[in-house]
């Protein structure tokens, strides 16, 4: 993907301001509601006009305003999953999958609805009437629709947000194997940090219509253990649960962990706050944490209270939050051998 | 009771001719207004919208006579319609026109309230996926205002057979030919002896007026079942 963007469009009061150009395949746009996130993607896909600037996409000027350029939404070729599906009420899920496919002239069209309804676990659902969807499978159409019209880009607008909190996650594996099998661009926007984590491999961060930083999503998330309210998460892909009593264990890296939730065969990712990891000095020997990993610390980094430590253990890396006073007292330095202690509650199954 | 003179059955007929009929030929033009007034972004819109709703407002004899002077022998379109040979004024025509006229603004009304219904974003995702205005029009526009189109025919149809005022100034009141069963009762009331026919006729009103309602409630819930989210 290859996307410029110089534009400003005023609306009341509000003003959107920005020009970034991107490369990456996953890229995101987080920011709060209300920071211009969603009237960038209607200027993208050609449903809002900028008042003035410029947006090319792969070579092609998509807009203009000093040359006169608007090109119509429907010629962009740029898809978008809005953030309730919006499938078409009065089409069976096939007639809505296929409705930009049969819109898309014969020597463009290099997906196979077939495959694609495969891999997002639609095809039992074909013949069935949209209105009898869950949230899941509505958006996985929705994204079936939107793949299927062979885009150079797709748009995601908060595809997660209408989805149960329980649920939500369950999707992203779909997203992934949709965007990495069928090579189509991703411009994500959330305000989810998880979820930009997920999906993105660069972040724009947009406040108040403009543009604020630009960076790799790990390192937003990495910055939210100082300034975020919620700290910083590790997620983890864990694999193959096996029982262990009461208990399951799970294979990372080379080490086995041990948890109380179960999960799906194959991998699973799980979400574990970096504030709940503990370190020890010294092996504690009897614990009622039930993981206790020998790591080597490989940095530092954070500011005021809030100072993370990054560490390496069996393949593995994690990043532990903890107070500067432990890091003076510990004596925690590169390089430094600590104990990582975990209680087997402390993970939360994302997918 | 119910004693019904073979002009009664025509005007029945009749009626039942010029309400169809107005109906059947202004949904493709009220489709059209409606879909300019909801969806085209264009100066002079309001005009328009006040053009179209007019009817409305006019006592309907205005109309009537409006219509008259337009379509007249000395009218504007009169003598070009003659040229080809076509009469408007105390003929079936004549009587169909009025009703579309009269009856045009409920249907536009109707179906307009339909369009605005439709969340804007199923016109963003076809638009997106690839399909031109005309084709988000037919095949995403079209099908969710349905039941809309629907309400506005029953509407029309329903007034339709009850015009009057303008019908009998265009088309006038000639038994067997212009003359509907508003027209009829309105003729037995003045006729001393008329009520009893008179009251048949208001029977058969209420009978067909039920019937309409009772078939578009059955259509729009199947339209219903099929559209909604």
């Amino acid at each position: 993907m290859n996307l410029d963007v110089s534009v400003r469009k005023n609306y009341g009061r509000f003003q959107l301001d920005v020009a970034f150009s991107l490369t990456e395949k996953r890229c995101g746009i987080f920011g709060p509601s209300g920071s211009g996130k969603s009237t960038l993607m209607h200027l993208l896909a050609g449903l809002l006009e900028p008042d003035e600037g410029r947006i090319e996409l792969a070579g092609q000027t998509l807009f203009d305003s000093a040359r006169n350029i608007n090109v119509r939404p429907e010629q962009r070729r740029i898809g978008v999953v809005f953030q309730h599906a919006h499938l078409f009420p009065h089409m069976n899920v096939r007639r809505n999958l296929l409705y930009g496919w049969k819109r898309t002239p014969e020597e463009e069209r290099r997906i196979n609805p077939e495959a694609l309804a495969r891999v997002l676990q639609i095809d039992h659902l074909l013949g069935r009437g949209v209105n009898s969807l869950s949230g899941g499978e509505r958006q996985r159409v929705a994204l079936g629709r939107s793949v299927l019209a062979c885009p150079r880009l797709i748009l995601m607008d908060e595809p997660l947000n209408g989805l149960d909190e329980e649920l939500k996650y369950q999707i992203i594996p779909y997203l992934k194997k949709v965007f990495s099998e069928f090579a189509v661009p991703l411009l994500f926007i959330s305000h989810s940090l998880q979820e930009m984590r997920l999906m993105a491999d660069e972040v724009l961060v947009f406040e108040a219509g403009r543009m604020q930083q630009r960076l790799p999503s790990e390192e937003l998330a990495r910055r939210s253990l100082v300034t975020g309210s919620r700290g910083y998460a590790n997620l983890l892909a864990l694999s193959g649960p096996r029982p262990q009593g009461d208990l399951w264990l799970y294979g990372w890296g080379e080490t086995d962990l041990v948890l109380t939730e179960p999960g799906a065969a194959g991998d699973n990712v799980f979400e574990l706050a970096a504030k709940d990891i503990t370190l020890f000095k010294r092996h504690p020997e009897a614990s009622s944490a039930r993981n206790i990993l020998p790591c080597r610390v490989e940095g530092i980094f954070g500011a005021g209270n809030r100072i993370g430590v990054e560490l390496t253990c069996g393949g593995g890396s994690l990043i532990c939050q903890i107070v500067p006073e432990s890091v003076s007292e510990m004596d925690i330095r590169r390089g430094a051998e600590v104990i990582a202690v975990i209680k087997a509650s402390a993970f939360h199954r994302l997918y | 009771m119910l004693d019904l003179s073979p002009q009664d059955m025509q005007a029945i007929w009749l009626s039942a001719r010029v309400a169809t009929a107005a109906t059947l030929i202004s949904v493709p033009f009220g489709f059209v207004v409606a879909y300019f007034l909801v969806f085209v972004r264009l100066p002079g819109k309001a005009l328009v919208e006040g053009m179209v709703n007019l009817p409305l407002v006019l006592p309907p004899v205005v109309i009537g006579y409006l219509l008259l002077l337009l379509f007249g022998q000395s009218g504007v379109l009169g003598p070009l319609l003659q040229s080809f040979g076509i009469r408007i004024i105390f003929t079936l025509k004549g009587a169909v026109i009025a009703s579309a006229v009269v009856g045009f603004p409920l249907l536009v009304r109707s179906i307009r309230t339909g369009m605005e219904d439709i969340d804007e974003r199923y016109l963003q995702a076809s638009r997106t996926l690839g399909a031109r205005w005309w084709d988000t029009l037919l095949t995403i526009i079209a099908p969710l205002s349905g039941r809309a189109v629907l309400a506005g025919m029953t509407l029309m149809f329903a007034r339709s057979l009850g015009e009057f005022g303008a019908t009998i100034i265009l088309a006038g009141n000639i038994p067997g030919v212009t003359q509907t069963i508003p027209l009829a009762i309105y003729e037995y009331t003045n006729t001393p002896g008329g009520d009893g026919m008179a009251l048949s006729l208001c029977l058969v009103s209420i009978v067909i007026s039920f019937v309409v309602l009772l078939a578009n409630e059955s259509v729009s819930r199947k339209f219903r079942q099929r559209t909604t989210r």
